[in-house]
């Protein structure tokens, strides 16, 4: 039943899982997006843009991540949908599950993003900005030489979290009916009866994805902390 | 947005509300206890026991919450032995099992808390409490206890909103909650935002109370670190 022959689910499982991982991965990077301009937005000292950005933070930290895939799949269609009508098409257009998936993720992780790199911005040391700024630096090339590579390299712990976060958040997706692990996993317990050995299946595998990506992050973290004096040991 | 609409979905969720806070009370109590199991296993010097402890985190914090609890409410049932067993007449019902996955999930969670707070009291402060001749469960009750509380209490509340959110995903194993009653709405009126933004806004407010109490208690806590008033 788990192997890989005709009637095998594994190779139906291990495509589950690359889906798992793609849709995560796409959803980190719409979550960088959200969590980069909400991070600004909360830094910069703006009273509108900082209250914005607060209010983000809080709304999707503080709703179910359930709900929040529901919203994003049936808002996003329903505005899709809307938007045919308008150019006069008829019918119903829904908004492809990956991407309705990966922005629902995205969304949640930014909010969570936001405070990683609100957190790596002010982790750097005030008087690299100032001496970027006494050697004539403009702002654009300061951001790219000083601040860029440093809160990229003091985000990576806590995006390495998220990270984590994200794989299994994106276990919700599974309701939109896109064919992720979760996804695969309650397909073949249901057309094969058998939902204990393939919910197992499917949560080794999450173990596994999690796993790996772990190292993944923890090798990450000792190369871009390689130039940086350890605190202790 | 029709008011009439908001007000009528407001109260049908509203009567959903108590089988969430159920849910939710239930598994952050039964969480609670196994993670101070868990907790007591990881730290009490047994190795075997803090290899159990370690092994039960890293599957309850590796795996997704849904699929735990597909395991439990649609795995077990599928056991002959199970269904003819003592466990049964709980397993069969959605509820018993929502609470029992939910639960053991948070207990991984919580129990590295529980862990980390445990680590962060100054060992000067157990010394002094031996050297006083305290031991056994008058340290743990008199010293190690209300500093672990306090260290404890911040990442204790994130968890528990986190568990808040967790209980929309019993929806999804036939329990009427908020959220399944928010989709029922949703598909008998064909409304797409209004039933699940007022289910949003109540889980928000909710959550926001939740913040509050731990901030007060946090608060009351902390009398001794604020500066005295003259």
């Amino acid at each position: 039943m788990l192997g890989f022959g005709a009637k095998g689910w594994g190779l139906a499982l291990i495509e589950g899982a690359v889906m798992t991982l793609l849709v995560s991965f796409a959803g980190m990077l719409v979550g960088a997006a959200f969590g980069s301009c909400v991070a600004w937005a909360r830094l910069s000292g703006h009273t509108i843009a900082g209250a914005v950005g607060d209010a983000y933070a809080a709304v999707f930290r503080g709703v179910p991540e359930l709900l929040v895939v529901y919203f994003v799949y049936f808002g996003s269609s329903a505005l899709l949908t809307g938007a045919f009508h308008l150019a006069g098409f008829e019918g119903f257009f829904g908004v492809p599950s990956f991407a309705a998936g990966a922005l629902a993720v995205g969304v949640i992780s930014g909010a969570y993003q936001a405070e990683v790199y609100r957190g790596a911005y002010l982790a750097i040391a005030r008087g690299e900005l100032e001496a970027a700024r006494s050697v004539g630096m403009s702002r654009g090339l300061m951001f790219r030489r000083i601040i860029a590579p440093q809160v990229l390299r003091f985000a990576v712990p806590g995006l390495g979290n998220l990270w984590q976060v994200a794989l299994k958040d994106s276990s919700l997706i599974a309701v939109t009916g896109l064919a992720e692990l979760m996804r695969v996993s309650q397909v073949a317990a249901g057309s094969t009866r058998q939902p204990f050995v393939f919910y197992l299946a499917g949560g080794v595998l999450y173990l596994v994805l999690t796993t790996f990506s772990n190292r993944f992050f923890d090798f990450a973290e000792a190369r871009a902390t390689r130039g940086l004096r350890r605190m202790e040991g | 947005m029709d008011p009439g609409f908001v007000v009528a979905t407001f109260w049908r969720l509203m009567a959903a509300l108590p089988l969430t806070l159920e849910v939710w009370a239930l598994s952050v109590l039964i969480g609670g206890v196994i993670a101070m199991g868990l907790t007591w296993m990881r730290v009490g010097g047994s190795k075997p026991l803090a290899a159990l402890s370690r092994g039960y985190v890293f599957v309850f914090r590796g795996s997704p919450l849904l699929i735990q609890l597909f395991v439990i409410y649609y795995g077990l049932s599928s056991f002959a032995f199970i269904r003819q067993s003592f466990v049964w007449p709980l397993l069969r019902d959605a509820f018993p099992c929502a609470v029992l996955s939910l639960a053991l999930c948070t207990a991984a969670y919580t129990s590295e808390i529980f862990r980390g707070a445990l680590a962060a009291v100054p060992n000067g402060q157990v010394e002094a409490a031996r050297a006083c001749g305290m031991s056994g469960f008058r340290l743990f009750r008199r010293v190690i206890f209300p500093i672990a509380l306090r260290q404890a209490l911040p990442a204790y509340s994130t968890e528990v909103i986190s568990m808040t959110k967790a209980t929309a995903l019993v929806s999804l194993v036939t329990l009427w909650d908020m959220m399944s009653v928010a989709l029922k709405i949703r598909n008998d009126t064909l409304v797409t935002y209004t039933p699940l933004l007022v289910a949003g806004a109540i889980y928000f407010v909710l959550n926001f109370l939740i913040a509050r109490a731990f901030m007060a208690i946090e608060y009351r806590l902390s009398t001794h670190l604020r500066p005295r008033l003259a």
